[in-house]
């Protein structure tokens, strides 16, 4: 049921960052989340570890199951029960965020690392004008202040966020999705922190403010000098927008690279495959997908949680779990085929799909089915992991947005089209 | 600090379907709806025997002996009109009930079908049920069933379960319509219809069933409000006076003044009969909220 | 390669037709300045008969295309214009006509949750539609198709049939759901986001399926969407929507690689793309905020449109047909010849054929 105990954790990770640590605004070192389950425990972030410049944008993508979302509350310490955190260290400026007490971490959030949650247009006080939920934000971590150089604040930071001085009065159902989500950006970045935390941020956005949204979380990082670290599912959101890539896989870091690198050459062949998956514009091309199913975390495999999936599995992959190591400079990938190799083999022609032939039976050529028994209890746990916040919805909603909704609400009307 | 979207992410469990785990570890039987359940099966025992096994001529008046405390041989004493109490109990216990079920039945049959109607299709008949059930419910519905209980001459509890039933209908028409008017909406009625699926299908296969929780909610409702009303009405001495029900029997134990007498055997039975029978209904809707409730994803 | 533009019907009836539809939803009783919400304006869509067309309609939220899906579907009914199903307005079929309609235009729906009645197994939405139009003799044939379709899909049938809904993972689930349109040979697919709430590395898989759907089973495939990549990938013909009018429409390699009208080069330009060589850029966008105090009686788009013109304010343009397989409707282009609403199939051309540039 859980991983055997030949998983050993990643603490032998190469540091991406080519300065030395000390520079590293952020640091996860070793972090594990659990999830207590009737079965047994879950662990949602397996031993994930990398660090972050100030400056520098991370972006954190992975699927239902990789366990982005769980890191991003625990990045905060806001996990819930069943949830807890079960080891590692989180240091923002060397400090371990995991260990201080409430107060102290009380004062840390917002003014050194802040969230921008998803659907954040949801968290904004629906009886406060906006002025004042930024105001109350600033008053509770600085103490009360000059009612001139409050206004002042809020109207700066409001023109950060691109939006007129008249949006201070307003309330939050008179502003759009788009508006208010950098609305909440604009109160989260309010007192400067080191690090922001984007949970999918535009994922109930249209493409359109979805790249305004963008642009404007990429211009105040620039003017505070902050680390960004971006989750989400998007890959081409997370090129256009991130200089370093964290790929995750059932709870586990697979690859960490220079996005540019990553992207071009990927070096776990998990990330090759999401990549080949995606569509591209440039030409008319195969739709391949990754054969299989996504991870259960109830029933990992031995060994990698991969290997069930991977073209290029070899008999080690099934016995023990891969460690994180270098391939590249500032490059980490978990994976058995390194450090023999220099790079990934061409994919394998079995799992090319012939374009011209009829339609495959794909799944009969992976070995990824779960038993019966588990479906139902991987099921739930994967539900309620999505539950936590991590949807898929990618369909474009503004609509939504204006009338405050909360997420389940946002698919309801998305199906009748409003 | 904008707080994070709220994570209450329940623990997972397994589904009612797998036997392997019995019946009885389904976590959507609480201790709530357990007890409450059980209670109710006591009561309808009680109902359903009880007059069986007591000779009901003892509940005539001047049967024995008048004002009486408990003995063993009147194991709830007497009244002042020669009425063994204990028979009187039995037989009233289940006429009380009788008019309950009677009632919600025929108020959450009539409730179940307006709602149908108004909630699927929409339009004039939606506009003119609403109407109707909105105004009633906005009359004190007490008033009206003293005008209507007053001017009938011969009572009887079927009677007086019609009666009640006429104000029975309005709360499950409308709760109903509203989960209706939801359902309806849903993805699984859209494939459906593009299934080749008519009116009368998508009704009763595709939202009859998801409705089910909340029809059953509705009836123990509608069964508590009409036993209130009725013990109400019979308690003011509207009743059908000639036959044996809880309210009934307040009305006399009021009418001969059986607390200033201190006969208190009279009085308390109907009281704590009454408190026993809606507490168990109580406890039941109450734990019934597990399987109505959506949130609950597991359910069917 | 000579172009070949999908004949009008005229010269043959096309197989479902949207012809010059307006949708307008009313809410309350009285008819206000702000009661009435036009979901769609004087929209139309051709799909022809006689060959296989993979059409995508795209558009953000609020665009009309959910409208458009459930107008195809006769779910909801036009407040003015006809939709017809081989040449039969379906508002007027008799109940032969409007049982094969039912029967040959199939939806495929966004929520792969949603769609399972909680109630029943999964074989539910199997079982009824081979039931009610009449496609299988008894209960053998009727699970055969079922484990055929499902085998076609890449799903095992001993692992997916018996289950309730809440035991399969969303993958899974909508693939029974395409198995499901599948199975009933429909002539029309109308996919309304198919893959948008399944996980990036199944949604490749999924939409290969829809277009071999469309290529190898010679199912018309109308793909309802928000992301202009996948359409690109998956279908030939675009009509691009905004706010309930149709901005721009024809092949997919003019429309999208080559857009002309400024929303659908917004869109286009705004598109998140993994190939680093293509930045978004850090041109300020045009917000609809930006032009508060003006409301627009003609284009929808004016108050975000850099190139907007006094006629745009108040007159709506039509579709000016700039390519022999792209019309796009903005003044911009007013110097082209004029295409009739309901002359759009004149700009999707036949699929398999390289578009050859104008002029």
């Amino acid at each position: 049921m859980n991983q055997p105990m030949t998983t050993v954790p990643a603490t032998d990770l190469a540091t991406p960052a080519p300065a030395t640590a000390s520079s590293a605004v952020l640091q996860v070192q070793d972090l594990q989340v659990a999830y207590r389950t009737p079965i047994g425990d879950v662990r949602a972030v397996d031993h994930v570890s990398f660090s972050l410049e100030a400056g520098q944008r991370l972006g954190l993508i992975g699927e239902s199951g990789s366990g982005k979302t769980t890191m991003a509350t625990a990045l905060m310490r806001l996990t819930r029960p069943p949830g807890r955190i079960a080891g590692g260290r989180v240091l923002l400026d060397g400090t371990d965020l995991l260990q201080l007490d409430d107060n102290a971490l009380r004062r840390v959030r917002l003014r050194e690392i802040a969230l921008v949650p998803q659907g954040a247009m949801n968290s904004l006080n629906p009886v406060m004008r906006i002025e004042d939920q930024m105001i109350d934000a600033i008053v509770a971590h600085e103490g009360r202040q000059s009612r001139k150089v409050l206004a002042t604040r809020v109207t700066q930071q409001l023109a950060r966020v691109g939006l007129a001085p008249q949006v201070a009065r307003r309330y939050p159902h008179e502003l759009s999705g788009g508006m208010k989500q950098r609305t909440v950006m604009a109160i989260s970045t309010v007192l400067n922190p080191k690090v922001i935390v984007a949970d999918e941020p535009t994922s109930a956005l249209d493409v359109v403010v979805q790249r305004q949204v963008m642009q404007t979380l990429g211009r105040i990082q620039e003017g505070i000098g902050s680390a960004v670290v971006l989750i989400g599912h998007d890959m081409g959101l997370i090129a256009q927008f991130a200089d370093l890539i964290g790929v995750m896989y059932a709870g586990r870091l697979v690859e960490f690279g220079p996005v540019d690198d990553v992207l071009t050459s990927p070096r776990h062949p998990y990330t090759r495959m999401l990549i080949e998956s995606i569509p591209k514009l440039t030409a008319k091309g195969r739709l391949v997908g990754i054969p299989g199913l996504p991870p259960a975390l109830l029933a990992l495999p031995p060994g990698c949680s991969f290997s069930p999936r991977c073209p290029y599995v070899f008999e080690r992959c099934t016995t023990e779990a891969p460690v994180s190591q270098s391939v590249g400079p500032s490059r980490v990938a978990a994976c058995h085929l390194y450090p023999d190799r220099a790079d990934l083999p061409p994919l394998p022609a079995s799992v090319v799909l012939d374009p011209t032939a009829p339609l495959a039976v794909v799944a009969a050529a992976m070995e990824g089915q779960q038993e019966p028994g588990r479906a139902e209890a991987e099921a739930a746990l994967a539900d309620e992991l999505a539950a936590e916040g991590a949807t898929q919805t990618a369909a474009g909603d503004s609509a939504a947005g204006v009338t405050g909704l909360a997420q389940s609400d946002i698919h309801e009307l998305t199906r009748r089209g409003h | 600090m904008t707080a994070q979207t709220d994570s209450t992410v329940a623990v997972a469990r397994p589904a009612s379907r797998r036997a392997r785990t019995g019946l009885l570890r389904d976590p959507r039987l609480t201790p709530q709806l357990v007890v409450g359940v059980g209670m109710l099966i006591a009561i309808a025992l009680f109902a359903i025997l009880g007059p069986l096994l007591v000779d009901p001529k003892m509940a005539n008046v001047t049967a024995t002996t008048p004002r009486l405390p408990p003995s063993a041989e009147h194991w709830l004493g007497t009244d002042t009109q020669g009425r063994d109490l204990w028979t009187v109990m039995a037989l009233a216990v289940p006429n009380t009930l009788k008019i309950g079920l009677i009632a919600g039945i025929v108020g959450t049959v009539i409730g179940v079908v307006l709602a149908l109607i108004a909630g699927f299709f929409g339009g004039l008949p939606d506009s003119i049920i609403r109407l109707i059930c909105d105004s009633l419910l906005t009359v004190p519905g007490i008033a009206i069933l003293v005008i209507i209980a007053a001017n009938i001459e011969q009572m009887t509890v079927e009677v007086m379960a019609l009666t009640v039933a006429a104000l029975a209908w309005m709360f499950p028409t409308r709760t109903i319509r509203a989960q209706v008017l939801t359902i309806r909406e849903r993805s699984y009625v859209e494939v459906a219809r593009a299934s080749g699926v008519g009116s009368r299908g998508l009704i009763f296969r595709e939202i009859m069933p998801n409705l089910m929780p909340f029809i059953a909610a509705s009836f123990v409702g509608a069964v508590a409000g009409a036993m209130l009303a009725s013990i109400g009405l019979e308690a003011l001495g509207l009743g059908a006076i000639q036959t044996q029900t809880l309210g009934i029997t307040i009305y006399w134990s009021q009418e001969y003044t059986a607390v200033l007498r201190g006969m208190w055997w009279w009085w308390a039975p109907p009281v704590v009969a009454i408190s026993l029978i809606f507490l168990a209904l109580f406890l039941t809707s109450a734990g019934m909220d597990r399987f109505a409730n959506p949130r609950l994803r597991r359910s069917a | 390669m000579a172009e070949q533009p999908i004949p009008t019907s005229s010269a043959e009836t096309p197989l479902l037709e949207l012809r010059n539809v307006t949708k307008v939803f009313q809410s309350g009783i009285r008819k206000t300045a702000t009661s009435q919400t036009v979901a769609l304006r004087e929209a139309s869509l051709v799909v022809p008969s006689g060959f296989p067309t993979a059409t995508a309609v795209a558009g953000e939220s609020g665009s009309g295309k959910t409208t458009m899906a459930r107008l195809l579907l006769g779910f909801i009914k036009p407040t003015s214009g006809q939709i017809l199903y081989k040449g039969v307005d379906i508002t007027k079929m008799d109940r032969e006509q409007a049982r094969a309609y039912r029967r040959e235009v199939q939806p495929i729906f966004q929520d792969p949750f949603e769609v399972y009645n909680p109630f029943y197994r999964v074989d539910h939405v199997l079982t009824t539609p081979l039931r009610n139009f009449g496609l299988a003799k008894d209960e053998k044939e009727m699970r055969r198709r079922m484990e055929e379709a499902l085998e076609m899909v890449g799903l095992r049938p001993r692992e997916t049939l018996g289950r309730y809904p809440h035991e399969l993972s969303g993958g899974q689930r909508q693939r029974i759901m395409v198995a499901r349109a599948l199975m009933l040979r429909p002539k029309i697919i109308m996919a309304d986001e198919p893959v948008s709430m399944v996980d990036a590395s199944l949604r490749a898989t999924i939409l290969d399926e829809l277009r071999k759907l469309n290529t190898e089973f010679g199912i018309s495939l109308l793909y309802i969407t928000h992301d202009l990549t996948t359409a690109y990938q998956v279908c030939d013909n675009i009509v691009v929507l905004y706010q309930g009018s149709v901005t721009e429409a024809g092949s997919v390699e003019r429309v999208i690689r080559d857009p002309k009208h400024p929303y659908t080069q917004l869109l286009v330009s705004s598109i998140p793309q993994t190939d680093r060589s293509q930045r978004w850029g850090d041109d300020e966008i045009p917000t609809a905020e930006a032009n508060v105090g003006r409301a627009t009686t003609g284009c929808r788009f004016a108050p975000r449109c850099a190139s907007a013109m006094e006629t745009c304010w108040s007159e709506i343009p039509p579709l000016f047909h700039l390519d022999t397989d792209r019309a796009a409707s903005c003044y911009l282009y007013r110097d082209a010849p004029v295409l009739p609403s309901e002359g759009i199939g004149q700009v999707f051309h036949r699929p398999h054929e390289t578009p050859t540039p104008v002029g």
